[in-house]
């Protein structure tokens, strides 16, 4: 009972400090990597308080092995669109007519295909052990 | 650290260990903290501390809690002390901590930190390294991990979680969702 009304109250700010994490990544420590770890851990603890088949209600699985390749494609994808408007693979200075604020561009975006990856691959290897069980 | 990895040797208990090697992540973030390498210690404590541990716990809850002992091997043994000792034989090569004219300051760090703000214009240069400079290996990275979550799926399967109906583990569920009907009823 303790667990669960504090879960409920943890698992939003979590969720909060992980995307502070993944876009405020530029200016502090963090990025793409460790916001898509926090992000899982909220997903897990909702896993482990509430039971796995609540959690897989919450996030289908289907959707997180798609999010998996999402994540990687927009990554590439940036470093295409930069190819596309002829400049060097992951060059970010096209991509807005000013280079820095490209570069920002660049970065976020690909820092939100890490995320989507990670927090992605994390849930699904969680959903993959737990799920076994029994 | 040493008497945590020391613990970890001499326990048979895995779960024990799993949470003593969680522990000395947390000991290793906060090396990282004392060497001023922030990003690092960050992604320690989430994944070395949090992740690693969750996910070690449920492999033991899918095999078993004890190790089993045997009798210490001989070879491996002798091959590692060996190891061990040209490694650090290596390292008297090393320049010293913090040493300014030491090859990896003079490489390609210095520009780095004083052409960043203006080639990039993020207050964090270790994003900037990760992200810009050096995006193709950042790529590469998030493409292991994609390799490692489709490997996972590939050997623990997919198609068990459609086929499987909600077990008893969704009985605290299905009450929330009766106390809920019954008060709309």
């Amino acid at each position: 009972m303790v667990l669960r009304v504090l879960g409920k109250m943890m698992i939003p700010f979590i969720m909060l400090f992980a995307l502070y994490v993944q876009f405020h990544g530029d200016y502090g420590p963090g990025g793409g990597f460790q916001a898509g770890v926090i992000f899982a851990a909220a997903i897990i603890l909702y896993g482990l308080i509430f039971g796995i088949h609540n959690a897989m209600r919450v996030v289908p699985p289907d959707v997180v092995r798609v999010l998996i390749a999402a994540g990687v494609l927009l990554y590439a994808s940036t470093g295409v669109a930069g190819l596309i408007l002829g400049a060097n693979f992951l060059d970010y200075d096209v991509l807005a007519k000013d280079p820095i604020e490209g570069q920002h561009i660049g970065i976020l975006l690909i820092e939100f295909g890490v995320g989507t990856t990670v927090a992605a691959v994390m849930i699904t290897i969680y959903f993959a052990f737990a799920g076994r069980q029994r | 650290m040493a008497v945590t990895v020391l613990a970890i040797i001499r326990l048979h208990n895995l779960v024990a260990v799993v949470m003593l090697s969680g522990f000395y992540s947390l000991l290793a973030a906060t090396l990282f903290v004392v060497l001023d390498a922030v990003d690092v210690a960050f992604t320690e404590a989430a994944v070395g501390a949090g992740i690693s541990t969750i996910l070690m716990l449920g492999t033991l809850a899918l095999t078993t809690q004890h190790e089993k002992v045997r009798a210490l091997p001989r070879f491996p043994l002798i091959l590692v002390a060996l190891t061990g000792v040209a490694l650090i034989y290596g390292t008297a090569d090393m320049p010293d901590f913090g040493d300014p004219e030491s090859p990896i300051h003079e490489h390609v760090a210095p520009r780095y930190i004083e052409r960043s703000a203006e080639e990039i214009g993020l207050p964090n240069i270790v994003t900037s390294v990760l992200a810009s400079y050096r995006g193709y290996d950042t790529l590469g990275e998030v493409t292991v991990i994609f390799t490692a979550g489709i490997g996972i799926l590939t050997l623990l399967g997919v198609r068990r979680w459609r086929s499987r109906k909600p077990g008893p583990d969704t009985a605290t569920g299905d009450e929330d969702r009766n106390a809920a009907g019954g008060d709309r009823a």
